[in-house]
C-alpha cells in the first residue's frame, strides 16, 4: 500500500524534472544561457521539492509506527495483559500482528482475533494519513519549488546543499551503525558483569560456561562464577596468534622483500597477484586443510617422534591461519618497501653496498614504520579469525602453552555460547557479549597503535 | 717484459711529464638504453687529482656516461654497456672485477640529498662499516671526524652527531652525502649534479669543498650551470645527443672552444 505511494512519489520526481526544465527553458523563451543555472539543475531542484519531504515523512513514519501501533493494542488490550510477563506480552503481539498481515502464528484465541482486527484497523488509519501527509507535503513542495524557477534563481546551490546533506547522511549512518554496535556491547556486557564479577571474568582460569547452572528447580538461576575466567581463552588466542605470526612475519616480509627489491617485473607480474588469490581463498576453506591435511600430518610426524600430539592441536590451527595471513603481511610490506624512495638505495649501492646489505641496513630500517604496522594489522585479524580455529583446534579451554595440545580461542568461544540460543538473558550468552567487548578493545587499540606507528614515521623521507 | 699494457704506457709517459696521469680513460664507451642508443663511442679522460666537470644540455648522456664510470647502470635492467672504461688500467666492466670493490673506489654524490633516515654519525659510519675499515670503535670515530671534517660540516654538527642525518638542511645534507662518500676513501667521486637542488649560498660552499677534495681525490662532475663548470673544473667535456662534442682545458674551452656547438651552448645560444 504504501510502496505503491513510493513508486507514485519517484513517478512525480521524474515528471517534476522534466516540467522544472522546461519552465526553466521557457522563463528565458529557450536562451539558455542566459539562465543562472543549468535547465536540469531546475529540474532536479524541483524532483527534489516534489517528492523529497515526502519522501522523508514515509521514511520517518515507517520506522515509528509498528511501536506506535503495538502500544495502542497493548493499551486496549491492557486488561487482558495485564496478568502477562513481558515476553508473553510480545508473543501475544507478535500474533495479533501476524493473523492481521499474514505470517507464522503462535496459536489463535478470540483475543488476539480482536486484537488482529483492532490491529488492521489501526492500520489501515495511519496509512490513510501518511498517503496525505505525503501528498499535501508533495503538491505544497512541488508548487513552492514550481514559483521561484527563474532567470536569475540559483537553483545550482540549493542543489548542491542537498546534495550535501544527503552525503553527510549517509556517513552518519554508517557512524551511528558504529556506535550502535558498540553500545549494544558494552550494555550487554554490563548485564554480565551484574551476574559475574568483573575480576573474576578477567583473571579466572576457568572456562567452562555450558555447566553454568549449578542447581536444579528453583536454584536453576544461581550462577557459578567461578567457571567464566576468560583466561584460558585468550591465552589459546594468544598462543595461535603467536603461531601464526611465526608462520607469516618471516615468510610475508621475505617474500615481500623478493617482490620488490629482486624479482624480475615479468615474475613480479605474475607473482604478486598468485600470493594475493591466497587472500581470496574463504577461511573455512582453510578451515578444512587445516583440520582434515595439516592436523594429522602434524600428528603423525609427532608420532613418528614419540610425542603426543592432539588431532585438533594449536599448532596446526596456528600454521594454517598464518598461512592465510601471509599475503596480508606480504601486500602491505611490499607496499612500505616500495615506497623507501630509490636515491637511498642507489646511495647505498653508490658507497659499495651489496644488494641484502642496503636492504637490511637501509631500506628495512627507513620501511620499519609501516612494517611494524603491517605486522599489527596482521595481529588483529589472526585474533579476530574465527572459523580456521573452529575447524582445526578444537573448544577444550585448556591453560597451556603446550602447541601440541587443542586450544580454544576467544572467537570460537563466542560462537558456540550463541548458537542454538535464542535468550539472551543468561550468563551463558551474556558471556559472549563481554568476550567481544574485550576482544573489540585489543583489535580497536592494536589498530590504533598501528596507524599512530605509520602517522609518526611517514615523514621520515619525502 | 717489453710488453707493457696501453694504460701502463700512458701512465708511464704521463709521469714523465708534468700533465697529470690519467686515473680513469672511457674508450668507445656507449649504453643503450632497450631499443634506444643513449650514448655514441665517447672517448674520455679523466685526470687525477682534478676536476673533470661534463656539461651539455639535458638528455645528452653526461649522467649517463657518469654512472658508467663506477657501473650504477648496472641496477637498470635495460641499460647495456659497451666499449671499454678503465681504472688504473683495469677494466671495470672485466666480469673478474667486484663490483662493490669498484664502488668503493669510486664513490658517487646524487643530484638530491640522499641521506639515509639514521644519525649523522651512523651516515657516515655506514660506508667504513659495511667495507669493515676500522678495527675499533675509536677508529671508526675517528673516520667519521675526519670525514665530516674534509667536508667542512664537522663544526656544523659536532653536537648532534646522533641527531637525524634528514633534520639537516639541504646544503649540510648533501656535503653530509660528499663526507659518507669520502669516509670509505674512495679515489675517484663522481657527482652529479650536487648542488642543482642547493641554494647560491650552500651552492658556493659545496664548489669550495669540491676545489679542496681536490688534493686528495679525483672529481668527475655532472652540471648544467656554465659557471660553475668554469670555476670547479680543470678539464671539461661537452655532450651533446650522446655524442662527445668537445673535450679540453676548461680555460680553453670557456674561451676559444673548437667546436661551434660548444660555443653556441657556452654562450647559451642553445641548450
Amino acid at each position: 500500500m504504501v510502496g505503491y505511494l513510493v513508486v507514485l512519489l519517484l513517478g512525480l520526481a521524474a515528471a517534476a524534472y522534466w516540467i522544472g526544465r522546461t519552465r526553466a527553458i521557457a522563463s528565458v523563451n529557450g536562451d539558455v544561457a542566459r539562465l543562472h543555472s543549468l535547465p536540469g539543475q531546475h529540474g532536479m531542484f524541483l524532483a527534489l521539492f516534489a517528492a523529497g519531504p515526502a519522501l522523508l515523512a514515509i521514511v520517518l513514519w515507517s520506522l515509528v509506527t509498528p511501536s506506535i501501533e503495538s502500544s495502542i493494542i497493548a493499551d486496549r488490550f491492557s486488561s487482558e495483559l495485564s496478568g502477562m510477563g513481558v515476553p508473553q506480552v510480545e508473543a501475544f503481539i507478535r500474533d495479533a500482528r501476524a493473523m492481521a498481515f499474514g505470517g507464522l502464528v503462535g496459536f489463535a484465541d478470540p483475543t488476539k482475533e480482536a486484537a488482529a482486527a483492532l490491529y488492521k484497523s489501526v492500520h489501515a488509519t495511519s496509512s490513510w494519513i501518511i498517503w496525505t501527509v505525503a501528498l499535501v507535503l508533495s503538491a505544497s513542495g512541488f508548487y513552492w519549488a514550481y514559483s521561484r524557477i527563474a532567470q536569475a534563481y540559483r537553483a545550482r546551490h540549493v542543489v548542491e546543499r542537498i546534495l550535501r546533506a544527503f552525503l553527510i547522511a549517509c556517513s552518519v549512518v554508517a557512524i551511528l551503525t558504529t556506535i550502535g554496535i558498540v553500545l549494544s556491547l558494552i550494555f550487554e556486557s554490563l548485564r554480565f558483569f551484574q551476574q559475574v564479577p568483573f575480576y573474576k571474568f578477567l583473571f579466572g582460569t576457568h572456562w567452562s560456561p555450558q555447566s553454568a547452572f549449578t542447581g536444579a528447580g528453583a536454584e536453576a538461576r544461581a550462577v557459578n562464577e567461578d567457571i567464566f575466567g576468560m583466561v584460558p581463552l585468550f591465552a589459546g588466542t594468544l598462543l595461535i596468534t603467536f603461531i601464526a605470526m611465526l608462520v607469516a612475519a618471516p615468510i610475508g616480509l621475505m617474500a615481500a622483500i623478493y617482490l620488490s627489491d629482486y624479482a624480475s617485473k615479468s615474475v613480479r607480474a605474475v607473482a604478486k597477484p598468485v600470493l594475493e588469490i591466497l587472500a581470496g581463498i574463504p577461511t573455512v576453506v582453510y578451515g578444512f586443510f587445516a583440520a582434515l591435511t595439516v592436523a594429522p600430518y602434524f600428528r603423525g610426524i609427532g608420532e613418528s617422534l614419540g610425542l603426543n600430539v592432539a588431532s585438533e592441536s594449536a599448532l596446526a590451527a596456528g600454521v594454517v591461519m598464518g598461512i592465510m595471513i601471509i599475503p596480508f603481511v606480504s601486500s602491505l610490506s611490499d607496499d612500505v618497501i616500495n615506497a623507501v624512495p630509490q636515491s637511498l638505495r642507489d646511495g647505498s649501492a653508490g658507497l659499495g653496498a651489496t644488494k641484502s646489505e642496503t636492504i637490511r641496513k637501509v631500506v628495512l630500517p627507513a620501511a620499519l614504520p609501516g612494517i611494524v604496522s603491517a605486522m599489527l594489522l596482521a595481529v588483529s585479524r589472526a585474533i579476530g579469525e574465527t572459523m580456521i580455529v573452529v575447524m582445526a583446534a578444537g573448544l577444550a579451554a585448556n591453560l597451556t602453552a603446550n602447541p601440541l595440545e587443542a586450544v580454544t580461542t576467544v572467537t570460537v568461544q563466542i560462537v558456540t555460547l550463541l548458537v542454538g540460543d535464542q535468550e539472551f538473558d543468561s550468563a551463558k550468552t551474556l558471556a559472549a557479549f563481554a568476550l567481544g567487548l574485550v576482544l573489540f578493545c585489543i583489535t580497536l587499540s592494536l589498530n590504533i597503535v598501528a596507524l599512530r606507528v605509520v602517522q609518526k614515521y611517514r615523514e621520515q623521507y619525502d | 717484459m717489453n710488453i707493457m699494457t696501453e694504460a701502463g704506457v700512458e701512465q708511464k709517459l704521463s709521469s714523465g711529464t708534468n700533465a697529470p696521469s690519467i686515473k680513469m680513460k672511457g674508450e668507445k664507451v656507449s649504453v643503450h638504453y632497450g631499443e634506444k642508443r643513449a650514448l655514441f663511442d665517447v672517448d674520455i679522460d679523466v685526470r687525477e687529482n682534478q676536476v673533470t666537470a661534463l656539461i651539455g644540455p639535458s638528455g645528452c648522456g653526461k649522467s649517463t656516461f657518469l654512472r658508467c664510470l663506477n657501473r650504477m647502470n648496472d641496477t637498470i635492467d635495460i641499460a647495456r654497456v659497451s666499449g671499454k672504461i678503465t681504472l688504473d688500467g683495469e677494466d671495470v666492466y672485466d666480469p673478474k672485477i667486484d663490483v662493490v670493490e669498484l664502488r668503493a673506489r669510486v664513490g658517487m654524490v646524487f643530484q638530491k640529498p640522499n641521506p639515509f633516515p639514521k644519525s649523522i654519525y651512523e651516515n657516515v659510519a655506514y660506508g667504513p662499516r659495511i667495507h669493515g675499515l676500522a678495527r675499533s670503535k675509536a677508529e671508526l670515530d675517528g673516520i667519521v671526524e675526519s670525514s665530516l671534517k674534509k667536508a667542512g660540516l664537522f663544526n656544523e654538527v659536532k653536537d648532534r652527531l646522533l641527531e637525524s642525518g634528514t633534520g639537516l638542511s639541504g646544503g649540510q645534507q648533501q656535503r653530509l652525502c660528499i663526507a659518507r662518500a669520502i669516509a670509505v676513501s674512495p679515489e675517484v667521486i663522481l657527482m652529479d649534479e650536487p648542488c642543482s637542488a642547493l641554494d647560491p649560498i650552500a651552492t658556493a660552499r659545496v664548489e669550495e669543498l669540491i676545489d679542496e677534495l681536490r688534493q686528495n681525490y679525483t672529481i668527475v662532475i655532472v652540471t648544467h650551470s656554465m659557471q660553475q663548470a668554469a670555476r670547479v673544473s680543470q678539464r671539461t667535456a661537452m655532450f651533446h645527443l650522446g655524442y662527445l662534442v668537445e673535450e679540453g682545458a676548461t680555460d680553453k674551452m670557456f674561451t676559444n672552444p673548437d667546436d661551434k656547438r660548444t660555443q653556441d651552448y657556452i654562450t647559451g645560444r642553445f641548450g
